[in-house]
């Protein structure tokens, strides 16, 4: 473990020295003071912000009883925040002249970064036994147990997308898809067939992973930005076709009456035949929550092993050997097609199991479930955890799902103390939260490898 | 030509890019067991030529024909890039490196036996259950990226990210990742590019010793003609996309055209040069 926390040390004091090395001048320059200088970009700021608050701030515009536009100026406001705005600046240059340039090596002493790096270690595991626990702790709190059952379903969806965008570096925007695959797939298997939850939940996957095969087959053409339209397109579609198709999915009125997943056939119900009449306890409905977010719990953890399974293997090595270069990957004799066509349908197979129990958990879904808004929110989740990294993708989902409800109490600025927060991580980290890469396979040691060197793929 | 056991016969290559002439009927071989040296100024289509064999590129007319086995070959024109390294075992490196900089030294040799391993691990279905024949494979495929670092003095740093090695480091590297492919025949593009006099030594007795001991033929594109004199068995000169010369080091070299073609003189003016400098 302590070899492990010297070479991060190592790597995280070895990159700023390179950057002062290879730019000197520019270095130099911003530690140039000077009252101009620090009026000047105040003023640029002050500037910006009159323009970009003008509008949003400084009228309002309201509709009124008869649905005419009524609006009002509010220039008080508009002055203090383009005040505000200007005394930060300064504020900000006066804390950036007295520290210098520096990066978090500088700062922090090696001791204290390597304690943090034995920290970092122990984070897993610890995360890990604490989860296990939560319904043991909680077992009277629904609210907490509702809660771990929504971020353990991101964070399932964010491990299954890490495969996509973290591992193989293919930019998919529309996973929600998958998502909603493998929720109507369960539930209209269930509802018209009258099949089991564990029947179904394979069935589901292989569904949505059919369907990331079909998708990946015309876009494997595209590469970056190309690619993120039409995977956001082909996220769209899913959801117009769930919508229109009436006769089979309902349309806008969803599918409801989804049967609840069993015990091994034994349903977790307050009836003679229940769980709780066998095993001759009382009936709590809490159970069958616990019971969830085991359940959950335990697909989410499967999605992990077999993704650091996959990862040792030579697939796992091709798809983060084609995110570093294609062209290379190609001169090696690796079929990037099929290569990428597997890296799309195990992502969408954990997106389908995930679908399929948000369905049996909701009992009832509808195409409001999967909009853009939930693709664009596993990705966040799987950037901001730092791509292709298992742990950051946890945390993350903990941090967006979890932090989101956290500030709950701060109502309408609840947004804004967000917005805040990624603006500061991604200056901060901007390779997310555990930005660099751990080794495969080594000989001696497993050396962290800084997100400098790792590239982060172009379709 | 005719009766010596060609392991790459190239004839009529021509690559046009819409109306420029990048290669043109283009024919050479390139024998069994030898080191083939493909010269010529900057922007005389060599590059050109091996993305063509490579199937980076797809030649507008012509053949490429790698023997495979007695009698047999392989038409390197009509296969996929991916397929030309995996069933023809045609290597490549590249002329600006292209290492996978995120991942070690050991992940990158790793990654050059992807086929093998993939048929190994049952197309991933019995590695995920960890079989043994799996474990096997996989102890076999370190042992011979080992063999490969040790080879080209880099076992030290086997868990270094590639793309923190040294430039000469990665050059080596580069060649051991395409030679972990196992080809029978290696296209290196300006090997000795960016290298220093003891680097550019000790890669070309790299170079002859995969030739004697892998027994693997070799393609090379070099500017450094210490380099190719030192260790070609057969140069080929282009200029503008055609061949104007080819044979012996020796013979190429006191070749008036060759001359010309460097110095940017015409023929006539080359060979006076000559004449006059004993």
């Amino acid at each position: 473990m302590s070899i492990l926390g010297n070479t991060k040390a190592k790597v995280e004091t070895a990159a700023p020295a390179e950057r002062g090395m290879t730019m000197p001048a520019p270095h130099a320059k911003t530690r140039a003071p000077g009252i101009p200088f620090i009026l000047k970009k105040a003023l640029l700021s002050a500037l910006v912000a009159l323009v970009l608050f003008s509008l949003m701030v400084g009228i309002r515009t309201e509709a009124g009883p008869t649905g005419q536009l009524i609006y009002w100026t509010r220039f008080g406001e508009l002055a203090s925040l383009v005040a505000a705005v200007f005394g930060g600046s300064i504020v900000i240059e006066l804390l950036r002249q007295w520290l210098g340039p520096t990066g978090v090596a500088d700062l922090v002493p090696t001791s204290v970064q390597n304690a943090f790096a034995l920290a970092g270690r122990l984070v897993a595991p610890a995360l890990l036994v604490f989860t296990l626990l939560v319904p043991v702790i909680f077992y009277n709190q629904r609210y907490i147990l509702d809660l771990g059952i929504l971020v353990l379903t991101y964070v399932m969806l964010g491990w299954g997308l890490n495969v996509v965008v973290g591992l193989a570096g293919l930019l998919d925007l529309g996973y929600v898809a998958f998502y909603a695959v493998g929720a109507y797939s369960y539930a209209l298997l269930a509802t018209n067939f009258g099949l089991s939850f564990w029947v179904c939940l394979p069935l589901a996957g292989f569904l949505a992973s059919l369907w990331g095969v079909m998708l990946g087959f015309p876009v494997l053409r595209l590469r970056g930005d190309y690619l993120a339209i039409v995977t956001l397109a082909f996220g769209e579609i899913i959801r117009l076709v769930i919508t229109n198709w009436q006769s089979l999915t309902g349309g806008p009125n969803g599918v409801s009456g989804i049967p609840r997943p069993t015990l091994f056939g034994i349903p977790l119900t307050a009836g003679d035949d229940g769980l709780a009449a066998r095993l001759g306890i009382e009936y709590d409905p809490t159970q069958r929550i616990v019971f969830l977010f085991y359940v959950i719990l335990a697909l989410a953890l499967l999605t992990n092993w077999v993704t650091i399974r996959l990862r040792r293997l030579p697939i796992g090595r091709a798809w983060e050997a084609l995110r570093e270069d294609e062209v290379a990957c190609r001169a090696l004799g690796i079929n990037t097609t099929t290569t990428k066509l597997t890296a799309f349908a195990t992502g969408a197979l954990f997106g389908g199991f995930a679908g399929a129990f948000f369905a049996t958990r909701q009992g009832f879904i509808s195409p409001e479930s999967f909009t853009f808004q939930e693709s664009a929110l596993v990705l966040a989740i799987v950037v901001l955890g730092g791509m292709g990294s298992q742990l950051g993708v946890a945390l993350a989902a903990l941090t967006m799902i979890g932090g989101f409800e956290l500030f709950r109490g701060l109502e309408q600025y609840r947004m804004l103390v967000f917005g805040i927060a990624m603006v500061l991580l991604m200056i901060w980290r901007p390779r997310g939260l555990i930005g660099h890469r751990s080794p495969t396979v080594y000989l001696k040691r497993a050396q962290a490898i800084s997100s400098d060197l790792v590239k982060e793929g172009h379709g | 030509m005719s009766g010596a056991p060609c392991i790459l016969s190239v004839s009529e290559l021509t690559m046009r890019f819409g109306g420029i002439v990048a290669v043109n009927n283009l024919s050479f071989d390139a024998e069994r067991f030898k080191i083939t040296a493909l010269i010529g100024p900057n922007g005389a289509g060599k590059t050109t030529v091996f993305n063509c064999i490579t199937g980076f590129y797809k030649p507008t007319g012509g053949t490429m024909r790698l023997a495979h086995g007695v009698g047999s070959s392989i038409a390197l024109e009509r296969l996929k890039d991916f397929r030309i390294s995996q069933h023809a075992k045609v290597a490549r490196t590249f002329q600006n490196i292209r290492l996978f900089p995120g991942m070690t030294a050991l992940e990158n040799l790793m990654v050059a036996q992807h086929n093998t391993l993939m048929l190994a691990s049952g197309l991933t279905f019995l590695g995920l259950i960890g079989a043994p024949s799996w474990r096997a494979a996989e102890t076999h495929a370190i042992d011979r990226a080992k063999w490969w670092l040790d080879r080209i003095g880099l076992l030290d740093r086997a868990d270094d990210a590639a793309g923190n090695l040294p430039y000469g480091d990665q050059r080596r590297l580069e060649i051991a990742r395409a030679m972990c492919t196992e080809p029978v025949l290696l296209c290196l593009d300006e090997p000795a590019a960016g290298l220093n006099t003891r680097e550019s030594a000790a890669l070309s007795e790299l170079l002859l010793s995969i030739r004697a001991d892998q027994g693997t033929s070799i393609l090379l594109i070099e500017h450094d003609m210490s380099v190719v004199m030192e260790i070609s068995d057969h140069v080929v000169v282009m200029d503008y996309g055609v061949k104007i010369a080819e044979g012996s080091p020796q013979q190429v070299r006191d070749d008036p055209k060759v001359i010309a073609a460097y110095l940017g003189a015409d023929e006539q003016e080359a060979i006076a040069v000559m004449e006059s400098t004993p």
